[in-house]
């Protein structure tokens, strides 16, 4: 079929474990845009759920830390984290391992990436999935960017990523959606958490609803590293995002919540049509 | 290479419940890895602040600091008690840019 729905979001672990330290009236306005983006992509009515995370070291070590990985089962199990810490229960949740490999397969066309058969996921994933899947009922596809143990993948690499997966949801016929899940500015588990560059975050996020690929593709790591912090460099994700909707964005909320360590976005982006 | 096996010990106990129970009793767990004598210390104290210092990942830290039952504030705390005592992180991207008396998001 196609690509029916693309969005990014926030996927800090405070934004569920640590909500009551939050100001009550910008929480819930944060949490009823993870509801209308809930709503939306009920409403493309996809088949399964692409989640394009920067994951946290529950799956993948500098032993063997590939750029791309994409999983490829029938479950997954998470999240990792202490569950009374985190507040999220830890479950099983359904995957497709005849779809991953069809997707996978695609992908490899234009890019090198690694598949997992075992993965568990972590708040990256676990937090978006409590507000967009609450009855946990759609298929997921793991999805992971290294943006944690560098040499980082270049964010040129993150675009063609996105342009291939891209490619590979409109070779299926499933109804494919894609989220990013990040953060923008942020210096998280440090003793920094609750840092955020809002002046960065806002041109940041210009820069994707305008979809310029140019804009978004000119940060080095080293500027990011500087001005927004090493959790900046989960920006990846939403350039993926960028490139396989290729249409322009709209950012439902965007609020710095310094408990939650992170400037909270939720965002949607047309899915441009694409010549056959 | 000893941050890395460091690292790869609480990566692995991280993600494995098991492992975090034998942690409580069993130091045998750390058999394999290769560890500095103060990387031990640090460990079998669950000195948040001395493993930080040494270059822990943010992330690692952070979900060990989870399953160990440290509490948030607590958490950034011991960090910065970490960086009063031992000095500023050694290595990695998770460096230290507030002052140890801040608190950014007031915890």
């Amino acid at each position: 079929m196609s690509l029916v729905f693309a969005g990014v979001c926030s996927h800090a672990p405070g934004i569920v474990a640590r909500s009551e330290l939050a100001e009550p009236a910008v929480r819930e306005a944060f949490y009823a845009n993870y509801g209308k983006m809930r709503e939306a992509l009920e409403t493309a009515r996809p088949d399964a759920l692409v989640m394009i995370a920067a994951e946290h070291f529950a799956n993948f070590f500098m032993n063997n830390m590939p750029c791309y990985a994409i999983g490829m089962a029938d479950h997954y199990d998470g999240p990792i984290e202490d569950e009374s810490w985190l507040r999220i229960k830890r479950r099983r949740y359904s995957g497709s391992a005849d779809l991953s490999r069809r997707l996978i397969a695609t992908v490899m066309n234009d890019v090198d990436v690694a598949y997992a058969e075992e993965w568990k996921l972590d708040h990256g994933i676990a937090v978006p999935l409590h507000f967009l899947t609450p009855r946990y009922d759609l298929k997921i596809v793991p999805v992971n960017i290294n943006c944690q143990g560098p040499p980082l993948t270049p964010l040129k690499r993150a675009w063609a990523f996105g342009e291939a997966l891209r490619r590979a949801a409109d070779a299926v016929p499933e109804r494919i959606a894609v989220v990013g899940t990040g953060g923008i500015s942020h210096w998280p588990a440090t003793p920094d958490s609750g840092k955020i560059n809002e002046t960065w975050d806002r041109e940041f996020l210009a820069r994707w609803k305008r979809n310029d690929k140019a804009a978004l593709l000119s940060y080095t790591d080293e500027a990011i590293y500087r001005d927004a912090g090493q959790g900046a460099f989960e920006i990846r994700t939403f350039i993926s995002v960028a490139a396989a909707a290729g249409g322009a964005g709209q950012v439902w909320f965007y609020a710095p919540i310094p408990v939650f360590a992170v400037g909270c976005t939720i965002g949607v982006m047309d899915v441009q049509r694409r010549a056959a | 290479m000893s941050l890395y096996y460091l690292q790869k010990l609480l990566y692995n106990m991280n993600r494995d419940p098991a492992l975090q129970k034998r942690f409580a009793n069993d130091l045998t767990l750390f058999d394999g890895y290769e560890l500095t004598e103060e990387e031990r210390e640090a460990l079998t104290r669950g000195d948040i602040g001395l493993l930080y210092v040494l270059g822990v990942n943010g992330q690692i830290l952070m979900h060990f600091a989870a399953f160990r039952g440290v509490a948030w504030k607590d958490y950034l705390e011991g960090m910065r008690e970490g960086v009063r005592k031992y000095g500023p992180v050694r290595a990695g991207v998770y460096a230290m840019t507030s002052r140890t008396d801040e608190k950014v998001a007031g915890l």
